[in-house]
């Protein structure tokens, strides 16, 4: 029978040799690279571009880079009254450094800086077992870091108790002042957002209808529009001499407007929920909270890490619109020490603008990198 | 929107609970709460109002907040201050949020009337002016006909510019940005022949650009920009102190009074001097005032006069190095006058 069947093989074929490897950086660079005549001119034009950039910019940074001195002389060319050569061109890292305390807690009185270190670290000490999934306790943990540290936090800083003398707000500035509205804003946004959602998404009529409302809004007015608001025509508003802190408004206005976004982050988690889990839950006679805390919402942040975390990140930028009210936040604050006379110089701006950035860019992606391990490490369902 | 609401009902919750203290004057209430709340420049205009990096604050509007405290509280350092944009420091003096505003403030009739302020003291005389690069060698802005200006959009600045180049029957090519940064930035690539702005801030602009001494400031002034420190209207025992700080500055300047040389003055024989410092039997300057009659030494001594506080702050002795020009005294030319104090 087997003759018959012609396209059936009888003997097994010689095997073949193994393909070359080629998973050697050489052979990378090969398939990626210099595929072909166009992508090896492509790839050392790139190359070229890139190289020169990165030359520069060390060369910016560090090469040429003034790292101490006492005023703008330090960092000033021959033309501008100083001592470098005219060609000169080097960040002004002397500047940063005697702004730095000013850039870091603002012009909080200078014998109390203790105040905000021992803040920064307790801060530090509660956040980091938190966000380390094998410590225990993470219930206790939450609370100290959520209810007990703001409170220690405001304690300290303000002052006015227990002999510590009084620090109003118009004193704090720079990074502090953007970790605590950021901080106080991702704090208080989640909870509310988680609540907003779940309202907006609610059988009951006027909860809906209020939840729909105030996150409708908030999102249709702009952060700025509302400070600016806040700052100019409110006062006008209310009897001359009344002054609500500018401090409690930003904190107002930043915690509701993460609020209103959460929202609907949160709100899109809980529609991509299939309906039989809603329904599982209730069959298995859990009531609404129940439902809610132990079925739906575990599975629906989960979901929507990215977005909570986008939010998060794009917050903390939004902080520095608080320097529309002259709050002095990191940027506020930076530019603000433009205007000193002492530091003018060609290259202080950008200095400035580098240092806020960097400080910027390390904590957002600080924060993207811990979504990301987050979202592996809570990854446990719809693996295939 | 919501947020406002809510601070109003914040704000109605502290009005209950402060119960308001709306007495008679300013002064009463200065007194009252200890210190003195001053509104300056919140954009750190060097020379004028400014923190440096130790978070302190200084310049020239800032001396004569400490003026003003020396004056009323016999400590200059008695002062917080209020950082503000140009577009918040009027609501903020209207609500009460701050007792005076010294923050390069130009005075003009519409601020003076329409909008409830009082001003009269004139703390620096500013004006419109322009900064060419050396190498075009002119020399004065008449010689500016077809010239490219940078200048910034929708400012006063903008519209001096239109009317004075109309005036005097010259051509100019406007170069207009919306941000200061920018019109730096097109200035130093050379995108205009000539940058505009007030006079005082082309100085720190020459500070910050590559080559300074290629750069010269005009003496063409085109607009009147006499800066000066604001109150809210109808309050004239405040709007005294304010002005008279002011004036007590620059008398000591006139009586050639340091706050080096203070205290040695004040065994003087002229009776003028004695008077300003305090020193005359049964004198009633500074009762009349509100005051006690030391306050012009006071601030003599803890701020200094105004030629020192001018030097220190934009001149000769700041990285500035601003001239005199108007604002020297009025026997060496320039605007700067005490009415007599007797």
């Amino acid at each position: 029978m087997a003759d018959k069947l012609a396209y059936l093989r009888e003997t097994f074929l010689q095997p073949l040799p193994p393909p070359t490897s080629d998973n050697t950086a050489i052979g990378w660079l090969r398939r990626n690279l210099f595929a072909s005549v166009t992508d090896s001119v492509i790839s050392l034009i790139a190359l070229v571009v890139v190289v020169w950039f990165l030359i520069n910019v060390v060369d910016f940074l560090f090469v040429n880079a003034v790292w101490t001195g006492t005023n703008r002389l330090a960092c000033a060319t021959v033309a501008q009254g100083g001592t470098l050569p005219d060609t000169w061109h080097g960040a002004c890292w002397a500047y940063v450094n005697a702004w730095f305390t000013q850039f870091m807690v603002g012009s909080y009185p200078r014998d109390q800086l203790w105040r905000p270190i021992t803040v920064a670290i307790l801060f530090v000490a509660t956040l980091v077992p938190l966000l380390i999934p094998k410590v225990p306790r993470k219930g206790l943990n939450a609370i100290l870091l959520l209810i007990v540290l703001p409170i220690v936090s405001a304690v300290l800083l303000l002052g006015g108790v227990f002999g510590l003398p009084f620090v109003e707000t118009s004193f704090w500035g720079g990074l502090m002042v953007t970790l605590i509205l950021s901080f106080i804003g991702i704090a208080v946004s989640l909870p509310i957002g988680i609540l907003l959602a779940l309202g907006r998404r609610s059988q009951m009529p006027i909860v809906k209808m209020a939840c729909v409302t105030f996150i409708e809004l908030v999102r249709g007015v702009p952060l700025i529009t509302v400070l600016f608001m806040a700052s100019v025509l409110l006062p006008l508003f209310l009897t001359p001499g009344t002054n609500i802190d500018k401090f409690v408004r930003a904190l107002v206005g930043v915690s509701i407007f993460a609020a209103a976004y959460m929202a609907e982050v949160i709100r899109g988690g809980l529609q991509a929920i299939p309906k039989g889990q809603y329904e599982g839950a209730d069959s298995l006679g859990l009531s609404y909270f129940q439902k809610m805390t132990f079925v739906i919402l575990p599975q629906a942040i989960k979901l929507v890490i990215p977005g909570i975390v986008n939010t998060f990140i794009g917050m903390f930028k939004d902080t520095s619109l608080v320097s529309i009210i002259n709050m002095y936040d990191l940027l506020g604050i930076v530019k603000a020490s433009f205007g000193d006379a002492t530091w003018l110089t060609p290259v202080t701006p950008l200095t400035g603008l580098i240092f806020a950035g960097f400080i910027f860019w390390l904590f957002c992606f600080g924060m993207s990198r811990y979504s990301a391990f987050m979202e592996r490490h809570l990854d446990t369902g719809h693996k295939r | 929107m919501s947020k406002k609401l809510l601070s109003a009902v914040i704000g109605t919750a502290l009005l209950g609970l402060t119960a308001h203290t709306a007495s008679a004057g300013t002064l009463e209430d200065v007194k009252a709460k200890g210190f003195l709340q001053c509104g300056v420049n919140g954009s750190n205009l060097a020379g004028f109002g400014a923190q440096d990096s130790s978070g302190k604050w200084t310049g020239l509007d800032v001396d004569l907040c400490r003026a003003v405290a020396a004056a009323v509280f016999g400590d200059a350092s008695k002062v917080k201050y209020t950082p503000l944009s140009a577009k918040d420091r009027f609501p903020a003096l209207q609500s009460g949020e701050i007792d005076m505003l010294a923050r390069n403030t130009t005075w003009t009739i519409n601020r003076d009337t329409a909008l409830g302020f009082d001003f009269r003291a004139v703390n620096y005389y500013d004006g419109q002016g322009f900064m060419v690069p050396k190498k075009l060698n002119v020399k004065s802005a008449l010689e500016l006909s077809g010239a490219a200006v940078c200048v910034q959009s929708g400012t006063t600045t903008e519209l001096n510019l239109a009317d004075y180049f109309k005036a005097n029957n010259l051509q100019y090519n406007p170069v207009v940005f919306e941000k200061q940064e920018e019109v730096d930035a097109a200035y130093q690539a050379g995108r205009c022949d000539v940058y505009t702005t007030d006079q005082s801030g082309l100085y720190s602009i020459r500070l910050s650009l590559a080559n300074p001494a290629d750069h010269v400031i005009l003496p063409e002034i085109i607009s009147k920009e006499p800066l000066g420190p604001a109150v809210r209207a109808n309050d004239s025992k405040w709007f005294d102190i304010v002005s008279w700080a002011h004036y007590a500055m620059v008398a000591g300047e006139e009586f050639g009074v340091t706050s080096a040389n203070v205290d040695e003055k004040l065994k003087t024989d002229n009776p003028d001097l004695k008077r300003f410092l305090g020193e005359e039997k049964d004198q009633h300057i500074g009762k009349d005032l509100g005051l006690d009659e030391k306050w012009a030494y006071n601030i003599i001594k803890q701020v200094g006069n105004y030629g020192e506080s001018f030097n220190r702050n934009v001149g000769e002795g700041s990285p500035l190095k601003i001239a005199r020009g108007l604002n020297a005294l009025w026997t060496k030319g320039g605007l700067q006058y005490a009415p007599p104090i007797r």
